[in-house]
């Protein structure tokens, strides 16, 4: 039981690790990013490690997030609304 | 041709790691150091989260090595960042939306708490200096990007880091003129579980939790403005 | 259909070497800076669950003691310490990343890596005093008319 679901999360994250790479629209390659870090921290939770999973949470889902969205603002390649090429 | 080589190069990369992580004994590692210190931490150091033994007990100087990084990396984005003329040339910015007002209104306090608490139980659950800090500084930056009135005082929030820094190789230093090892644990162990325990470990982690949240603060805000 | 235990091992072992190897990938293939940036990322996140796997031992539970006696067996604390550590090293990293590349954009115009390489090339040579150095794939080089590239824009008056 416990390995369908370690699978399946390996499997989104992988998935989500390819569409940063995919994707256009660099805030949807953030998202991902921050996607990806978010299902690491629950598979930080099944290797028994609350730790590394609280700070792979706060840190990386969160705070990096954070600091390339902002980044983006300031680099002015943010794009919502049109989802155009921002490459 | 050139994604091709790459994508050879990154499977190539991918077989040689399986290789070598198959014959790696995953799942019944023989813990050389990790067993002793799980046996000792109790009696030695009498927290109750042996990683927070590790990071500031054990292995004290890496947490050192890491908040160092951690300073050079802010302090460099900040001084790369701030404009030309100064602090006294700075956009005017605008108020949020109204979500955002009321939702730092509400969150400002409870993530403040749950910051503060997360740093100060780092030796009796999972947490401590480093992800309480990012909580703290979620808090002053929620705040500053609602409204537009709330300036970030870059100095003050230097100063906390300073002496937060200041205060964590003090701590060390102390150990080291009482006549043990740099950053060895102070003060009594105390029991295990209790919220005055584990010697001079919640004071290093406060120490830390503070110097982090000054620091991204401060980060976050020379990238917003 | 049951799996058995030792392979939640393996998945999670093929997990952490395809991150690695997705974000060596997107290192090798990105144009834009942001996106190296974000495969950078991956690839440290892929290093940090093998490190962490590392220590996991079967059955085994995390490594906080709740009451006094510790129950049964524990996992490995130090990779988990280690790992805490390059967490927030990575986070610290991409904050000086996006700081050079805001001040990159400022000076350049563009963050393409390619478009970005001739620039530079062409600022070092005429800082330098050099001709640009031209190699046998590319004697003589001058760019196409109508492809000239785009003047540096002067920097904001930092003076040394």
């Amino acid at each position: 039981m416990m390995a369908w679901m370690v699978l399946l999360l390996v499997a989104l994250m992988l998935g989500a690790a390819v569409l940063v790479l995919v994707f256009d629209n660099l805030v949807a390659a953030i998202a991902a990013a921050s996607v990806v870090s978010l299902l690491l921290s629950l598979v930080f939770v099944v290797l028994a490690a609350p730790d590394v999973a609280l700070t792979e949470a706060a840190v990386g889902a969160g705070l990096s997030g954070a600091v390339l969205a902002l980044g983006l603002r300031r680099l002015g390649l943010i794009d919502l609304i049109k989802g155009e090429n921002n490459a | 041709m050139h994604k091709l080589a790459s994508l050879l190069f990154a499977l190539g990369l991918a077989f040689l790691l399986m290789g070598l992580a198959a014959q790696l004994p995953l799942g019944a590692t023989p813990m050389g150091i990790g067993a002793d210190i799980l046996q000792r931490t109790p009696s030695e150091i009498g927290s109750a989260n042996i990683v927070t033994a590790v990071v500031l007990a054990y292995r004290g100087i890496d947490t050192l090595g890491e908040l160092t990084i951690l300073f050079a990396a802010a302090t460099t984005a900040g001084m790369v960042l701030s404009p030309a003329g100064g602090a006294a040339v700075r956009k005017a910015r605008e108020d949020a939306g109204l979500v955002l007002r009321a939702g730092s209104d509400l969150l400002f306090p409870l993530l403040l708490m749950v910051g503060f608490y997360i740093v100060l139980h780092g030796h009796l659950t999972p947490g401590g200096g480093f992800q309480g800090g990012v909580v703290l500084a979620a808090a002053f930056f929620v705040s500053f990007l609602a409204r537009a009135e709330k300036q970030p005082s870059h100095s003050c929030l230097s100063l906390i880091e300073a002496v937060a820094g200041a205060a964590f190789i003090g701590i060390g230093l102390a150990a080291l003129l009482g006549g043990g090892a740099f950053l060895q644990p102070l003060l009594e162990t105390g029991s295990v579980g209790a919220l005055i325990s584990a010697g001079s470990l919640p004071l290093l982690y406060l120490a830390v939790g503070l110097k982090v949240g000054a620091e991204l603060a401060s980060l976050l805000a020379h990238l917003a403005e | 259909m049951t799996l058995n235990p030792p392979d939640l091992i393996t998945i999670l072992a093929a997990g952490s070497v395809g991150l690695i190897a997705i974000g060596t990938i997107g290192l090798a293939v990105s144009r834009h800076l942001l996106r190296l940036v974000l495969a950078l990322g991956l690839a440290e996140a892929g290093a940090n669950l093998l490190l962490v796997l590392a220590g996991y031992r079967w059955d085994a539970v995390a490594p906080i003691l709740t009451g006094a006696a510790p129950a049964g067996a524990m996992v490995d604390p130090i990779p988990q310490a280690l790992v805490l550590t390059s967490i927030v090293i990575g986070v610290g990293v991409q904050a000086l990343a996006v700081a050079l590349m805001i001040r990159i954009k400022a000076a350049y115009g563009t963050l393409d890596i390619r478009e970005l390489k001739v620039l530079l090339e062409r600022d070092i040579c005429a800082e330098a005093g050099i001709v640009p150095p031209s190699s046998i794939h590319r004697p003589n080089y001058q760019p196409p008319p109508g492809t000239a590239l785009p003047a540096r824009v002067a920097s904001t008056g930092e003076s040394a």
